[in-house]
């Protein structure tokens, strides 16, 4: 990702961010609210164009006229804040539809496979269940299993713990860990600096839309080079 | 792929977006019926062409609008008179007023207006006969009692609902303070209520408009009546296009603002809760 | 006629005088059920086709093409802002003489009835469609594009099943105004409901009875309506959601 800027109208909300992600690397973005986190995550999918700049994902040129976004979309999955599950559908169902409908693939093995997700997930008795039975940590991992259920090469976080209690947020995070240590590669926007200290193999400090710090989680969390970096730390800790 | 700029689009849509209202539509419409005046008059090399017909006839076909608008009116204000009592009883403590006055609720507001404006028409006597004295109903005016029904039907539902809208706890303070229930209506409830009722009576007024078209199907002489008269009288079946849309224009220029209006209200309502 | 409800009615009319001949006169009986097969008819017609243009107008209101919004919106208007009756008689008298020239009719009273309530109709629809499914939370497209899924698939298995949902109230009330707006026919000669009682009183002079009779049919056929669409609605209902 090179020199990404955007502008919502005449208001800019990236200014120039460069930053590099390698396979099956876990990175997290931190930073105050409102300093393009989830609109930079958004931009890496295509969801938001880019003003200026470039991105590659996966070898796939992402704000090339000719590239089909759909087809980007399907390497890149996203999991957002608010789980976004559908409600008309089941958990088991909201994990299909999109190999069935997308992809075009055949509903019995999608089945078998969405119901290993669920099991990874630890679901395995809530397949049935509407999203409106469900906790707010179990939506969450259902969103997850539906974002896998693609076979992302690339995995999207958009604060998916900021809407969850203490407790349900612990079950969100260890299967987050998991797909970590199987060698996904994520981006996670998150406030948890526990977690991205535990599991990030960098750590990308970002502010007023510009990219402030990076570095492995040691160096940009305990020992911050950068004033701004230092101000936002002890204000969260 | 050429929808690839639409993708992104609905995201940044906000909840209530500009209603379909358009400015430019009465420009439309009005390039619409000069077109088919320019049509038949293209068409009309000999005889006198629409542009005559329409300043021939379309005085005329003004004042049976005029009379349109006129029933309108006295059947907005009869059909209210008759419903906002109606819609308090849909609220009443008791449940026989409740019972019987959702009958009469659901019964005029589910009956087909023509059916129901028939039925005025047909059956009610030429003149009623109350005490001594003797008061003659014309058929305009049971056209006027016919509309009115199913007004009055719309009217308490509004009313119903608008009463009911207001939360709970603004019934129980007026409660607490010791207010009767018809007091806690006229004083408390109602003037809260009312800016609440005002976009569908609106609405309902510009849909009793357009339906007053139906008297002339009851034999009285309205706008659409002088038109087809007009059309008939020049044996021209090619005016019929021109003369009906200019009917057809008077109607939406009287309506569309009223819906506008509606619009910008139940928006500034929304807005301000 | 025989049967105990003829019976019932005939003892009416030798009794009390009044005069439900649809009951008792087999004549009578059978123009009213060609009327109100006719009225339903008309009013399942016109209901396909309104839907359709409603789902057509308000895919086209979120599209691209300018052209295409600016079109719906000035159909939408014309047609919710000016007399239903009206734009009867200009299809059927002004549009048809435009087609027919002087042979035979190319379409018939029917044929227009169809046509201009399926119009009146669909400007409703296309503003409830486009109101519900702008209902759904922005998220659920969002989530949708997030998976991969086209403009087309987004809104058949997303938007369309979560705004019909929310929008099905408000379509509900629009099919029964339609249903009482097929009356409008009568003025055209349609032989609806409404065209064979009155063809029925004005032999038989029983207009009061017809006007009872003609009241409750159309209130039952409202009902039967609006018990459907509740029906359907409870089938859609989903647990731990509510539109």
């Amino acid at each position: 990702m090179r020199d990404v800027e955007k502008s919502f109208g005449a208001v800019p909300v990236l200014r120039g961010v460069s930053l590099t992600v390698h396979r099956g690397e876990t990175v997290c973005i931190i930073g105050p609210s409102g300093s393009g986190k989830s609109t930079l995550l958004r931009c890496i999918n295509g969801l938001v164009p880019i003003t200026a700049g470039s991105i590659t994902v996966a070898g796939r040129e992402v704000n090339d006229p000719k590239l089909d976004p759909l087809a980007l979309r399907r390497d890149v999955g996203i999991v957002f804040q608010q789980y976004n599950l559908f409600p008309h559908r089941t958990a088991l169902q909201n994990i299909m539809m999109a190999p069935v409908h997308v992809l075009g693939q055949d509903r019995a093995s999608v089945e078998t496979r969405a119901r290993a997700l669920l099991a990874k997930v630890r679901l395995t008795d809530k397949a049935d269940g509407f999203p409106g039975e469900l906790s707010g940590g179990q939506q969450q991992r259902v969103a997850i299993a539906r974002a896998l259920a693609m076979n992302p090469k690339v995995m999207l976080f958009d604060e998916v713990t900021a809407a969850l209690d203490p407790e349900t947020k612990k079950e969100v995070l260890v299967t987050i860990q998991e797909l970590a240590g199987e060698g996904m590669t994520c981006i996670l926007v998150t406030h948890e600096m526990g977690f991205a200290r535990r599991v990030a193999d960098q750590v990308f400090f970002t502010d007023g839309g510009v990219l402030v710090e990076e570095g492995p989680p040691e160096q940009v969390l305990d020992a911050p080079r950068e004033a701004r970096t230092r101000d936002f730390l002890d204000k969260i800790l | 792929m050429t929808h690839l700029s639409v993708l992104c689009k609905p995201r940044r849509l906000p909840a209530i977006r500009a209603p379909l209202a358009w400015p430019g539509l009465p420009v439309g419409v009005a390039l619409a019926f000069v077109a088919s005046v320019a049509w038949a008059q293209a068409g009309a090399a000999v005889r006198p062409g629409p542009i005559e017909a329409i300043l021939r006839w379309g005085p005329l076909i003004f004042g049976g609008f005029l009379f349109n608008v006129l029933t309108s009116v006295l059947s907005m204000t009869v059909g209210t008179a008759l419903g906002a009592p109606l819609g308090l009883l849909l609220i009443a403590p008791g449940r026989l007023p409740r019972g019987i006055s959702w009958a009469v609720t659901q019964f005029f507001r589910n009956a087909p207006w023509l059916v129901l404006l028939f039925y005025v028409m047909f059956l009610l006597p030429f003149e009623l006969h109350v005490g001594g004295v003797t008061i003659p109903l014309p058929d305009w005016a049971k056209a006027v009692l016919g509309l009115s029904l199913p007004v009055a039907a719309n009217v308490a539902e509004i009313v119903r609902g608008a009463l009911q809208s207001i939360p709970e706890p603004q019934w129980s303070a007026a409660a607490g303070l010791a207010f009767g229930r018809l007091q806690t209506i006229r004083l408390i409830i109602l003037p809260q209520a009312i800016r609440r009722m005002l976009p569908p009576w609106m609405n309902l007024y510009a849909i009793l408009t357009m339906a007053t078209t139906l008297i002339s199907i009851v034999g009285i002489q309205d706008g659409l009546t002088i038109t087809r008269a007009a059309i008939s009288s020049d044996a021209r079946p090619e005016m019929m296009l021109p003369l009906y849309l200019f009917l057809l224009l008077l109607f939406f220029v009287y309506c569309y603002p009223i819906a506008r209006a509606t619009l910008a209200l139940e928006r500034r309502l929304l807005v301000r809760g | 006629m025989g049967g105990p409800i003829a019976g019932l009615f005939r003892w009416l009319n030798d009794v009390h005088g009044l005069n439900f001949s649809v009951f008792t006169d087999a004549y009578d009986a059978h123009r009213f059920l060609i009327g109100l097969r006719t009225t339903i008819g008309l009013s399942l017609s016109c209901m396909v086709f309104s839907i359709i243009l409603g789902l057509l107008g308000a895919w086209l209101l979120s599209g691209p093409s300018r052209l295409a919004r600016a079109a719906v919106r000035f159909y939408v208007q014309a047609f919710r802002n000016t007399p239903p009756l009206v734009q009867l008689v200009f299809f059927y008298f002004a549009i048809g003489s435009l087609l027919s020239g002087a042979r035979e009719p190319l379409i018939g009273g029917y044929g227009w009835a169809v046509i201009s309530f399926s119009l009146l109709a669909g400007a409703f629809n296309v503003e409830i469609f486009r109101s519900g499914v702008e209902a759904v939370p922005p998220t659920m497209v969002e989530a949708a594009q997030g998976l991969g899924f086209s403009r087309l698939q987004t809104y058949r298995y997303v938007l369309a099943p979560l705004g019909l949902r929310i929008c099905l109230p408000a379509l509900t009330n629009n099919l029964v105004n339609l249903v009482k707006t097929t009356t409008l026919a009568y003025a055209i000669g349609v032989p609806e409901l409404l065209y064979a009682a009155s063809q029925i009183w004005s032999e038989v002079l029983n207009v009061r009875e017809m006007m009872y009779v003609l009241l409750a049919t159309y209130i039952a056929l409202v009902a039967i309506l609006v018990w459907i669409m509740e029906r359907w609605e409870r089938a859609l209902r989903i647990p731990g959601y509510t539109p």
